[in-house]
């Protein structure tokens, strides 16, 4: 047998206070317990990105980290980052260039673009390829995408002069 | 797939830690980033009892330069590696080599403590870490042991570290003024793990190496030292022996074959990174016969 344990953290500025498994991992957590679907689960290894979520600020893999892990922690999902309108003008140019077609890799598209741009204002495509290597995409072909950053960075540089 | 159930705590301390160690034995695994457990146990390669989590052990964590050495944390994550400035001025191998380490999530929680103790072959820090003649320091409740890197790895996620040790931290000793390095690898996808790779510290003198230490990676059950490098100290590198050399480097690997790549395409590749970063490190281009091998 294995005990549930006590987790408080904060999801999305709020605080939550959950029994958890040792065994579940942050994305299930966030999609089950939360109702919090945005975040999506793919590969469950690590590899395509799908899961991608901020922690304390950071993007990690949600498939990769246990919810008891989080314990005191804040957790930033893709619902978070849309409600918030922080990437409000990113989603606009991913709509806009046809940089999504399915959508099942789009919030990990962005929560990893947006932490690009966070920490590079303008990044060239092969930076923008870099950063998001960890991303599968199986519609677009990554072309679309890639222009939806490079285009966000510009507008975003025009608007800060 | 899901990671089968298992019990969880939480060390407090080195201390606590080692403990939960003993108490358990090889039923409990460390948890310290999860980047390579946590796919090991959602894939249902391992299924421990016990869970240590080792991740708020802040004694563990950072890097500092001491008396001629660069002293790394066992949880200090890929990412905090990768920004360190001790980490350029004296192990630039190292900040070269993260960039290849997985994704920037990824890099986010892995750490080099980790990675190391995980010792996949095809891993970049493990060749890093004998190519920087590093120690590893292990501690159990009976002291502490120092290991060399060339010691450490002993197989396919296999090390000298024992299931009542924690890999505690790892001493590099600061590069030389003129010591250079080189690092390179081939893989599908940036990030992923490596088909081949290459990593090298070397001294230069003029146009002659006084040193060179060249690990392979990927191409065997663990990283390698490559012998056959050493004819290429003390002397002008000339087409005809680097063209010895990579012969000799040939039959002293043994990779294996898997999905990615035959045993014939990796033993290629291992020499077109020779000539590569033999070239490079002389500044010779003419040394560089690229595919041709």
């Amino acid at each position: 047998m294995t005990a549930n344990m006590q987790i408080s953290l904060e999801v999305n500025g709020e605080r939550v206070d959950a029994h958890v498994p040792p065994r579940l991992n942050l994305a299930d957590f966030l999609r089950e317990h939360l109702q919090l679907t945005g975040t999506h689960v793919g590969c469950e290894h690590g590899v395509c990105g799908a899961c991608t979520v901020r922690v304390n600020r950071e993007i990690v893999r949600s498939c990769l980290v246990l919810a008891v892990q989080m314990h005191g922690g804040s957790v930033e999902t893709i619902e978070g980052l849309s409600d918030s309108g922080e990437i409000a003008d990113l989603q606009a140019a991913f709509r806009d260039r046809n940089a999504l077609q399915c959508g099942f890799c789009t919030p990990g598209m962005l929560v990893a673009a947006q932490d690009l741009l966070k920490q590079d204002a303008e990044p060239d495509r092969e930076r923008i390829r870099e950063h998001l290597s960890g991303n599968y995409c199986r519609c677009t072909g990554y072309q679309a995408i890639i222009d939806a950053i490079e285009t966000t960075a510009r507008q975003r540089r025009e608007r800060k002069p | 797939m899901k990671a089968s159930a298992f019990n969880y705590a939480r060390a407090t301390s080195v201390v606590n830690a080692l403990e939960l160690l003993v108490a358990h034995g090889d039923k409990a695994k460390v948890l310290s980033g999860g980047q390579s457990l946590m796919p090991a146990m959602n894939l249902r390669l391992i299924s421990p009892e016990l869970i240590v989590d080792i991740g708020e052990i802040a004694e563990l964590r950072g890097i500092a330069v001491r008396g001629g050495a660069l002293i790394i944390g066992a949880l200090t994550r890929h990412v905090d590696l990768l920004k360190s400035p001790e980490v350029a001025a004296h192990a630039p191998l190292l900040t070269e080599a993260i960039a290849h380490v997985a994704h920037p999530a990824i890099r986010n929680r892995g750490t080099i403590g980790g990675s190391l103790a995980h010792a996949d072959p095809a891993s970049e820090l493990p060749a890093c870490m004998i190519a920087l003649n590093a120690t590893i320091i292990v501690r159990s409740q009976t002291g502490e042991r120092r290991i060399a890197a060339g010691d450490f790895f002993t197989g396919v996620y296999e090390t000298a570290l024992s299931a009542q040790e924690l890999l505690i931290a790892v001493e590099l000793p600061v590069a030389r003024k003129s010591s250079v390095h080189f690092f390179h690898e081939f893989a599908r996808r940036h990030g992923d793990y490596a088909i081949a790779g290459l990593a090298a510290q070397a001294i230069v003198l003029g146009d002659v190496f006084t040193d060179l230490r060249m690990v392979l990676f990927a191409v065997g059950d663990r990283p390698v030292l490559a012998r056959s490098a050493e004819k290429l100290i003390d002397v002008v590198v000339t087409p005809a022996l680097l063209s010895d050399a990579s012969a000799a480097l040939g039959e002293e690997l043994d990779p294996p074959e898997d999905q990615q790549a035959s045993a014939s395409m990796r033993r290629h590749l291992a020499k077109v990174l020779l000539a590569r970063c033999v070239s490079t490190l002389l500044g010779r281009p003419d040394l560089d016969v690229g595919g041709s091998v």
